[in-house]
C-alpha cells in the first residue's frame, strides 16, 4: 500500500449561497481513497455526502481544499477540462437511473462514447454490447427504458457507466428505487464490478445496511466526516441472493 | 462531439417525439408555404402586366395633345388643336431614330352593319399603325398609304366589332358598314388582342384612315395623339427628348410656358404598372412572414418547453462528459433542423399551390428562385434566432440541479 492512492480529498470545503445567506455544506474535509476500494458514503440528508460524492465526480468545484484524482488536481481545471474528465475517467449511476426515454438499451450505453470522440459506429456499438453482456442484459439490447423492471433499466445505467472504462464508478443511492431482491442484485454486480475488476466504487446511500456491502465506510453528519471505518462483516451480495432463491423454493415446497 | 454527431444526436432527439416535431415544424411550413404563394401571385400579376403592355407594341413612344391656356381659357387634357398631322410628318423627317409614326384621331360612335349596329371606339390612325402595334390580320389587307391620302373611306375591324357586326369567326372582307351613315368597306379584321394594360379590350375597335376621321366624321384638322416606335437599339428618353424640343419648336412656346403635349414611352407606363404590384408583392409577403414570425416563436416555444421537460437528459449528457457547447448545439441544430424541414416542405407546398392557384383560379402565379431562397433563408434565421435562446438556457444548466430536477 505504497503507491499514491487514486483519490486523495484535502482540506475540502464547499459553502452555497442562498440568498444573502452563506450554507456551508462541507467543511475542511481529508480523505484518501486507493485504488479497488469500495466505499459508501453514508449520512442523514443535508449531512455532505452528495456534495463530496459531487466534488470528487468532477460535477462541482470547491469553495477551499483540492481533490487529487490519479494525481491530477481536477479542482484546478476548466469547465470543458472537467468534462473531459467525467467522460474519461468516471462513471455515474443514478438513483433514478436517468436512461434517455423511446432510447433502446444499446443506444443509451452508447452515449458516453458519444463525447469520447473519435469512435467509429461500429466500434461504439461493440463496445455497448460487450458492456450490456457484462452486466447480463445481452437479450435486452434493444429493448427501451419503459420495457424493462427497475433493475434492467439499473443495469444499463451501469453498463453505460462502465463503456468508457473509468477509474472510478460513482453510485448515488443506486437502490433507492428498487425493492429489496432488486436492490441485492444490483449490490451483486456492483461487488463482481469490484472484485473481480479491481474497479473502485463510491457509493452513497443513507441506508445502512447498503452500506455494509462495501469495503469501508464513511459517516458524514454537518458537513464533516464523522466516522470513517473498515467493514468488519461484510454482506456478500451473492451468498444473501442463493439463500433468497433457496427461501422460495422452500416456501413453494411446503405450500 | 463532432459536427456531424451533433447533428445525429439532434435527429435522433427529434425522432423521440414525433408527433410534437411535426406540430412544431407545421408552423414553419405553413409560414414559409404561405411566402411562396404570396410572392408567386404577386410577381404573377406583374409578368402578366409586363406581357400585356409588351403586345402593345415595343419601342413605342406616345405624344398625346395636352392642355393649354387661350387666354383666359383653359383647356382641358386632349383640348388643344395645336397637335396637326405636320408634327407627324416633321417628327418623322427630323427626329433620329424614327421608325414609324402614325397620327391618331379617335371618336366613338355608332357602327352599323346590314344586320346589327354596335357601339364602338374609331381609331383614325396611318397605315403604319399595324405595324408599330405588331398587329397582324385575320382576313384581309390593312388600308394603305394611298387610302389615307385620298381619305378613303376603308376600315379594318377589330375581332369583337367583328363578332358583334358579322357574327363570331365570320369574314367580313368586302362587306359594307355605316359610320355616320356614311358607307365604308371593309377591308379586313384584326387577330384577336386581348386586354391592354389599362383594362380597355384592344379589340373592341374599327381603324380607318385619319384622314378619314378628320375631314369625313369630325370635320377638324388636328390630332390628338401620334404614336411613334424607334428603331432597336435606340434610347427611347433620347427620342422623347427631341420629339419634345421639335414640338416646343413648331409650336413656338416661349420657355416659361408650359408643354402643350405629352410624351410618353410605354417603358414608363409601365414602371407605374408595374411599381405598384412590386409593392402590393412585398406587402403580401411581409403579410406572409408574420406567419414565418409566428412559426419561430412556436418553435422558440416547443424548444423552452423541450428544455424543460430534458432537464434531466441535459444534467445526465453532462455528467457522462458532455460540454456546454454541445448541449448548446444540441439544441440550436434541432431548431435549426426543425425550421429548415418546415421549411423545405414549405417550399413544396407552396410551390404546389402556387400552380395550384394558376390552375384552378386562374390567376397567373409565378414562383422564382429567388422567393424560394429568401423564404428558406428566412426558415435558417428564423430557427437560429429564436433556437438560440432555449439552446442557451440548456447550455447553462447546472448539471447537479440537472440531475435533481423532478
Amino acid at each position: 500500500m505504497t503507491a499514491d492512492p487514486l483519490i486523495r480529498v484535502h482540506a475540502l470545503s464547499k459553502t452555497y449561497s442562498v440568498g444573502e445567506v452563506a450554507v456551508p455544506a462541507l467543511r475542511d474535509v481529508s480523505l484518501d481513497v486507493r485504488g479497488g476500494e469500495f466505499v459508501a458514503l453514508t449520512g442523514p440528508s443535508g449531512s455532505g455526502k452528495s456534495t463530496f460524492m459531487h466534488l470528487v465526480g468532477c460535477l462541482d468545484r470547491p469553495t477551499t481544499g483540492s481533490v487529487w484524482l490519479n494525481g491530477q488536481d481536477v479542482s484546478q481545471l476548466s469547465k470543458h477540462q472537467l468534462a473531459h474528465v467525467r467522460n474519461k475517467e468516471l462513471g455515474f449511476v443514478f438513483q433514478g437511473f436517468n436512461l434517455l426515454s423511446r432510447t433502446s438499451a444499446l443506444e443509451n450505453v452508447e452515449l458516453p462514447m458519444l463525447y469520447a470522440g473519435g469512435i467509429s459506429g461500429r466500434e461504439r456499438r461493440a463496445r455497448a454490447t460487450r458492456a450490456l453482456e457484462s452486466v447480463g442484459l445481452s437479450a435486452r439490447l434493444s429493448h427501451h427504458p419503459n420495457q424493462m423492471s427497475g433493475g434492467q433499466q439499473q443495469r444499463v445505467a451501469i453498463a453505460r457507466a462502465l463503456v468508457n472504462d473509468p477509474l472510478l464508478l460513482l453510485a448515488d443511492e443506486p437502490t433507492g428505487n428498487l425493492d429489496t431482491r432488486t436492490s441485492i442484485e444490483v449490490m451483486d454486480l456492483l461487488q463482481h464490478l469490484n472484485l473481480e475488476r479491481g474497479l473502485t466504487i463510491i457509493l452513497v446511500t443513507h441506508e445502512p445496511d447498503i452500506a455494509e456491502y462495501g469495503t469501508r465506510v464513511v459517516s458524514f453528519r454537518d458537513g464533516t466526516v464523522r466516522a470513517d471505518r473498515p467493514v468488519d462483516s461484510r454482506r456478500t451480495a451473492g451468498i444473501e441472493l442463493a439463500r433468497l432463491t433457496a427461501d422460495g423454493v422452500d416456501q413453494l415446497r411446503s405450500a | 462531439m463532432s459536427p456531424l454527431m451533433t447533428i445525429v444526436v439532434a435527429l435522433k432527439a427529434l425522432r423521440r417525439n414525433v408527433l410534437r416535431t411535426a406540430l412544431t415544424a407545421l408552423g414553419m411550413i405553413i409560414g414559409v408555404a404561405a411566402v411562396i404563394v404570396m410572392m408567386a401571385i404577386g410577381n404573377g400579376a406583374r409578368a402578366s402586366i409586363e406581357t400585356q403592355i409588351r403586345s402593345a407594341g415595343s419601342n413605342i413612344v406616345m405624344v398625346s395633345a395636352g392642355s393649354g391656356t387661350f387666354g383666359p381659357v383653359r383647356a382641358g387634357q386632349g383640348n388643344v388643336t395645336t397637335l396637326v398631322p405636320e408634327d407627324a410628318e416633321a417628327i418623322r423627317q427630323t427626329v433620329y431614330g424614327i421608325r414609324y409614326v402614325s397620327p391618331g384621331v379617335n371618336t366613338r360612335t355608332q357602327v352599323i352593319a346590314e344586320t346589327a349596329n354596335w357601339g364602338t371606339q374609331v381609331q383614325g390612325a396611318g397605315q403604319d399603325l399595324f405595324a408599330i402595334r405588331a398587329w397582324p390580320l385575320q382576313f384581309g389587307d390593312p388600308f394603305t398609304a394611298d387610302d389615307v391620302l385620298r381619305s378613303a373611306k376603308v376600315a379594318v375591324l377589330g375581332s369583337v366589332v367583328r363578332d358583334q357586326l358579322f357574327g363570331a369567326g365570320a369574314d367580313p372582307t368586302g362587306a359594307t358598314i355605316r359610320i355616320h351613315n356614311q358607307p365604308f368597306r371593309v377591308l379586313g379584321v384584326l387577330t384577336p388582342k386581348g386586354q391592354a394594360a389599362m383594362g380597355q379590350d384592344q379589340d373592341d375597335t374599327v381603324i380607318v384612315p385619319y384622314t378619314t376621321v378628320q375631314k369625313k366624321l369630325l370635320g377638324q384638322t388636328h390630332l390628338q395623339n401620334i404614336t411613334v416606335s424607334a428603331n432597336d437599339g435606340v434610347n427611347l428618353d433620347d427620342v422623347s427628348r427631341a420629339i419634345a424640343e421639335l414640338l416646343r419648336t413648331r409650336h413656338r412656346l416661349s420657355p416659361d410656358v408650359a408643354d402643350d403635349f405629352m410624351v410618353r414611352t410605354l417603358e414608363e407606363m409601365a414602371s407605374v404598372l408595374t411599381s405598384t404590384t412590386t409593392t402590393m408583392t412585398y406587402l403580401l409577403a411581409s403579410i406572409a412572414a408574420v406567419s414565418l414570425l409566428v412559426g419561430g416563436i412556436g418553435i422558440m416555444n416547443i424548444m423552452l418547453v423541450s428544455v424543460t421537460e430534458r432537464t434531466r437528459e441535459i444534467g445526465l449528457r453532462l455528467s457522462v462528459g458532455a460540454r456546454d457547447v454541445d448541449v448548446l448545439m444540441q439544441f440550436l441544430i434541432e431548431a435549426v433542423v426543425l425550421s429548415l424541414a418546415g421549411g423545405a416542405i414549405g417550399v413544396a407546398l407552396g410551390t404546389a399551390a402556387s400552380y395550384g392557384v394558376t390552375r384552378f383560379m386562374a390567376w397567373s402565379a409565378l414562383v422564382t428562385s429567388d422567393s424560394v431562397m429568401l423564404s428558406f433563408g428566412c426558415a435558417a434565421v428564423v430557427g437560429i434566432f429564436f433556437g438560440f435562446y432555449p439552446a442557451r438556457r440548456a447550455a447553462a444548466l447546472d448539471p447537479i440541479e440537472a440531475l435533481r430536477f423532478e
